[in-house]
């Protein structure tokens, strides 16, 4: 499990990487903790899956992702987990879930198509469809109209733990 | 924003390995040198490009909690509504969605206990009733977008 040293590492990088050659190194300073220390911790860090992964996190409507669509299917309980698996190979499906069905809800397959436009996202639904045998099952696609709130990601060992899409 | 810049936010996305030098060997991989990839690195920080650049963290390993929750609002309630919900900091993301559910949002919080306690704050404040969706499973985890 977690040491003290591993939050500590965790606090540190939280808001980012140093943009420098050493970049573990100077993390290793700030902390008084070796590099190869650093380097340990992460890398045990990723093994245990903690640290989904290191890299860049982009805004996707600069990059001109404007079309963010929630699809949702009813499936039947017995295929759920194999279509996740099937649709999450899709390039283009940036998160896919199982979730509960509800009162007035009965989607249990949830997944996020972020595309440049509307067109194009109904076109990789289409190809979903056709794909994965899901053609005729009861679904619905729910554009984004508008973003109230996006924070970014934020860990604070102390008070709150914040990630993705839940 | 170049091709240059697009291959390497693509790359980046997919990953940064943890070793002494790993701009120098992600330098490498994109036929770069380590100073050109840093330098358009940290211009893409700088301009917004990028929203930041380091480790992506499981939020249930750390011992958090996360769900998706959603609200039929009103029409003539939509920005009351939407103050109140935002205040929480425990709502990290917030989107309307074309739906009688036109609103939905994810809570974070530092433990399992508050998902429950900030779903009934949010029913008392708005007077709504929110649908809690947790995750049962996750098929996926890599939000990876083509620059």
């Amino acid at each position: 499990m977690l040491d003290a040293r591993d939050r500590q590492l965790l606090e540190q990088i939280q808001t980012g990487l140093p943009v420098c050659p050493r970049p573990y190194a100077e993390i290793g300073t700030t902390l008084a903790m070796p590099e190869a220390e650093v380097l340990e911790r992460l890398t045990q860090l990723k093994q245990q899956g903690l640290i989904k992964r290191m890299g860049v996190i982009v805004k996707h409507h600069q990059l001109g992702y404007r079309a963010n669509a929630m699809i949702v299917w009813n499936v039947p309980d017995n295929l759920v987990k194999q279509l996740g698996r099937q649709l999450s190979q899709f390039a283009f499906v940036t998160l896919c879930y199982q979730r509960p069905r509800q009162a007035e809800w009965p989607y249990n397959l949830f997944c996020m198509i972020h595309g440049k436009d509307r067109e194009t996202v109904l076109k990789q639904l289409e190809q979903l469809n056709a794909n994965c045998d899901l053609v005729g099952l009861e679904h619905n696609i729910l554009f984004s109209r508008r973003c109230f709130k996006q924070r970014g990601a934020v860990y604070q060992p102390t008070n709150t733990t914040s990630l993705t899409h839940g | 924003m170049d091709d240059i810049d697009r291959h390497i936010i693509n790359t980046l996305q997919a990953g940064f390995p943890v070793c002494d030098a790993p701009y120098q060997q992600v330098a490498m991989q994109l036929g770069l040198t380590e100073q050109a990839l840093i330098e358009r690195l940290q211009t893409l920080l700088n301009n917004g490009t990028l929203t930041r650049f380091g480790p992506l963290y499981h939020a249930e390993l750390m011992g958090g909690a996360l769900t998706l929750a959603a609200v039929k609002t009103p029409l003539d309630r939509l920005a009351e509504v939407t103050e109140i919900i935002n205040a929480f900091p425990e709502v990290a993301h917030n989107y309307a969605r074309n739906h009688a559910l036109n609103m939905w949002f994810v809570i974070a919080t530092e433990t399992p206990e508050e998902i429950s306690r900030t779903l009934t704050a949010i029913e008392q404040q708005t007077g709504l009733t929110v649908v809690n969706m947790p995750k049962i499973n996750e098929y996926f985890v890599g939000l990876k977008l083509e620059a």
